[in-house]
């Protein structure tokens, strides 16, 4: 994963609601909106009750510090957010907000836990829901099965993972490392809309957040990664980790099948796939230790794949040029792909570090050949 | 872009670009509806451009900095223009195999430049669908025209034997340079397919040109190598100063002047007669990444600079003469001197139109200015033009203990664009 910053992004984007910030034009009008008055002790909200439905939050920040806003769900999970709201300046944020019990949280410098507001959106359950076309209910239930699925897979294989570790079997753990994590890989941008799972199990050393100490608060498949291939032994505390990461993975399961998934988060999910691939894989920074990066790589493209795939009879219908456009570029990133493996159906790939500056330069062409019209995914869904 | 901004009005994206190119072309900051002044300014440059073009050259006054080049002609713009301040070069290697493919790119290119080089945004900016990434990235809106030009050209590999089916179209006087003595060329800052040359006098202005057709292009292209210059290092406007490089030295006063359509026509337009008719009007473009030895050249005397130049530092006159611009008397330089064996009398007449900017790619990892010059020379046939000159002063020039060439492609340069109906390449692809 990237680090925690990003991640929240990564999380909003993942989550059920169509979000929209920006300009004032594109608004539901300014009488409608909820006013939050930001101050370095105070998160004020014009009010505590509003419909359900397009929400427009006017936030003015009239501290002294930077801060940030937040609308979360009552289990923290992130509904939108907008970030970096200088002193004396304002900012707008609209959402998709279905009926519930919401908080409105201000960040004052950015830090903490911040100053929440509860507020309700009150109204008919689920108003964008019951406009959506039965294919897009169809690759909704289809996403939904395809996520609970692959963590049920993955189970099996990270338990596989952990038991060399707890064995001590350096060679074994180092064997089972990169298969545990395709499950993972192939969905991540639904489990980081989790918000708190993907630090625990994913993150890397540079991830950590300001104050976090590598050798307490360091958790997760890369931090055993160092362990196997930077220092070549498991101690006592890989062992404990390894018990960790077990547990907390336990719980994406348990979670994922209550993820919100809507056609956008879908299709944003598999541009997020992609970037995952530009920005962590291709240059070989996720697996630095392990050089297992092709194997992510290929398991990032498989979702974006499954994603596209679920969502191609709406695409077809609203945008026939770009599933064109997109059956060719997953085709020739997995034939580029399948360069680096022996055998089509093992997901034994070259070690990253073999793999020189000019083939990485094409694998890194190849997927900006394919994540600029999955850019436009989204858009052809929600037509 | 700031709150008022978004609020005074939409971007006018999407009606007829090239009525606004051929005519008075608006600023984006007239387009977002700010009316007034840079709309006038626009106009009035526009108006001047359009006198001189009947001369034969689209020359801006270079005061008019905010204005609009046009972006149809006869030749493409950018070569003859005067010179702007900004560069940002791009090499491109196409990746489809497919030519019609390849020609839908070039047209997508020909229209998004002639949106841009107007001032105006590729497609919607904050104003298209929220689920999608808008169309043009933004980063150019309110900011003018800034006298934008984008020329593309086509390199050696696009001529390749079942590539496009253009094997036989590949001009002659498109030759694979030699290695010339001294060179250390790295490939990945050399050759490409396609190269698109954007100059501007706002830097933003001509990086965000070339990420939009980068954009554009994903898929079919993919960017090879780029280089951003800044500091125009030679100018194409004799009334103007000539500026100085990164060794602080005026080089390139006897450069074409973009008025002088007599000189344009003997060595920088390829002609009618001269074999490929598709090129007509076109020209042939070299651009070599030379490294400058900076922290050495720091240390060299005075008068040992001078005389590796063959000009004084303070005007730039040449030897034993007090004005830049009086005429050189070689036999007075050194033998080895830079201005003496670049000069058209020591290469039997040669002479290229050069436009080079100077870079400044940060330091590399020995602590060292990654810096020089980004050199780049149109003319009509590169066997007569370039290569002359250059195997005179890779052989001889004293310069060479201070600079290397480290990055080398050429290209073929199509005509202008003549119309709304016309794209890049059109004669070659007919």
């Amino acid at each position: 994963m990237r680090p925690a910053r990003l991640t929240v992004a990564a999380a909003s984007v993942a989550a059920a609601l169509t979000v929209a910030t920006g300009c004032s034009q594109k608004s539901t009008g300014g009488d409608d909106a909820i006013r939050v008055a930001a101050s370095d002790s105070a998160c004020e909200v014009s009010k505590t009750e509003f419909p359900a439905g397009k929400v427009q939050i006017d936030v003015e920040n009239k501290g002294s510090k930077v801060t940030e806003v937040y609308v979360l769900f009552p289990d923290a999970r992130i509904v939108t957010e907008r970030e970096n709201i200088g002193p004396g300046t304002k900012a707008s944020i609209t959402a998709e907000i279905k009926a519930g019990d919401y908080e409105i949280v201000c960040k004052p410098g950015m830090k903490g836990d911040g100053i929440a507001q509860k507020v309700k959106a009150t109204g008919a359950q689920g108003a964008a829901e019951e406009k959506r076309s039965p294919e897009a209910d169809a690759a909704v239930t289809a996403y939904r099965a395809y996520v609970v699925a692959q963590a049920e897979e993955t189970l099996p294989k990270a338990q596989a993972f952990v038991d060399a570790v707890k064995a001590g079997d350096v060679e074994a753990a180092k064997k089972a490392y990169a298969p545990s994590r395709i499950g993972w890989e192939r969905t991540e941008p639904v489990a980081e809309s989790f918000g708190d799972i993907d630090p625990k199990v994913d993150v890397r050393e540079d991830g950590l957040e300001a104050g976090q100490d590598p050798a307490k608060d360091w958790t997760g498949w890369h931090r055993l990664e160092k362990s196997l291939w930077a220092e070549n032994k498991i101690d006592d505390n890989d062992k404990k980790l390894a018990d960790t990461l077990i547990a907390d993975l336990n719980e994406w399961r348990k979670k994922v099948g209550e993820a919100e998934i809507t056609p956008t988060s879908i299709a944003n999910g598999a541009k997020e796939l992609l970037d995952e691939v530009a920005t962590g894989k291709v240059t070989g920074e996720e697996e630095r230790y392990s050089h297992t990066d092709l194997v992510d790589f290929k398991a990032n493209v498989e979702g974006a794949q499954k994603a596209y795939e679920l969502l191609k009879p709406i695409a077809e219908k609203n945008d026939p040029e770009l599933s064109k456009q997109l059956d060719t570029q997953f085709a020739a990133l997995n034939t580029l792909l399948d360069k680096y493996r022996a055998d089509q159906t093992s997901y034994e790939f070259t070690s990253y570090d073999k793999v020189g500056e000019a083939e990485r330069k094409e694998l890194s062409d190849g997927v900006n050949a394919l994540a600029e019209p999955l850019s436009k995914l989204a858009a052809a869904v929600a037509k | 872009m700031t709150e008022s901004q978004a609020a005074a009005g939409q971007p006018q994206h999407d009606g007829d670009a090239s009525s606004a190119a051929a005519g008075a072309a608006p600023s984006r900051r007239a387009v977002l509806g700010w009316g007034g002044a840079g709309l006038a300014l626009g106009a009035a440059a526009a108006g001047g451009a359009a006198a001189a073009f009947g001369g034969g050259t689209d020359m801006v006054s270079a005061s008019a900095a905010g204005a609009a080049v046009p972006f149809h002609g006869e030749h493409q713009a950018g070569i003859a223009s005067a010179v702007q301040d900004r560069l940002h070069f791009a090499a491109f290697d196409v990746k489809t195999k497919d030519r019609a493919e390849l020609v839908a790119l070039l047209k997508e290119w020909t229209a998004a430049a002639r949106l841009m080089t107007a001032g105006l945004p590729v497609g919607d900016v904050y104003e298209g669908r929220p689920e999608a990434p808008p169309t043009d990235t933004g980063e150019a809106l309110g900011l003018k025209p800034s006298r934008l030009t984008l020329t593309v050209g086509f390199g050696p590999g696009l001529f390749a034997k079942d590539r496009f089916g253009l094997e036989g179209r590949r001009p002659e006087a498109l030759v694979d340079l030699e290695l010339f003595p001294g060179d250390n060329l790295d490939p990945a800052r050399s050759g490409g397919d396609l190269c698109v040359q954007a100059c501007a006098d706002d830097p933003q202005v001509a990086v965000h040109a070339i990420r939009q057709l980068a954009r554009i292009g994903f898929g079919r292209v993919a960017v090879r190598w780029s280089q951003l210059g800044f500091g125009k290092t030679s100018s194409t406007t004799p009334d103007e100063q000539t500026p100085r490089n990164m060794m602080g030295f005026k080089d390139g006063t006897r450069n074409v002047s973009g008025t002088d359509q007599a000189a344009l026509d003997r060595h920088v337009w390829v002609g009618a007669g001269d074999g490929s008719d598709w090129l007509t009007g076109g020209s042939y473009l070299v651009a070599r990444r030379i490294r400058m030895n900076i922290e050495t050249w720091d240390r060299t005397p005075l008068q040992e600079q001078e005389d590796i130049f063959g000009r004084d530092k303070g005007e730039g006159a040449p030897v034993g003469k007090s004005r830049e611009r009086d005429e050189p008397f070689l036999k007075a330089m050194k033998p080895d001197s830079h201005v003496r064996l670049a000069h058209p009398d020591s290469n039997n007449g040669a002479t290229i139109l050069r436009r080079g900017y100077s870079f400044t790619d940060g330091t590399d990892g020995l602590g060292r200015l990654d810096a020089g010059l980004f050199f780049l020379a149109y003319q009509r046939d590169v066997r007569t033009g370039f290569v002359p000159i250059q195997r005179n002063l890779a052989k001889s020039d004293v310069l060479n203990e201070y600079i290397q060439h480290v990055g080398s492609a050429v290209f073929a340069v199509p005509p202008g664009v003549r119309d709304k109906d016309d794209w890049w390449g059109r004669a070659l692809f007919a």
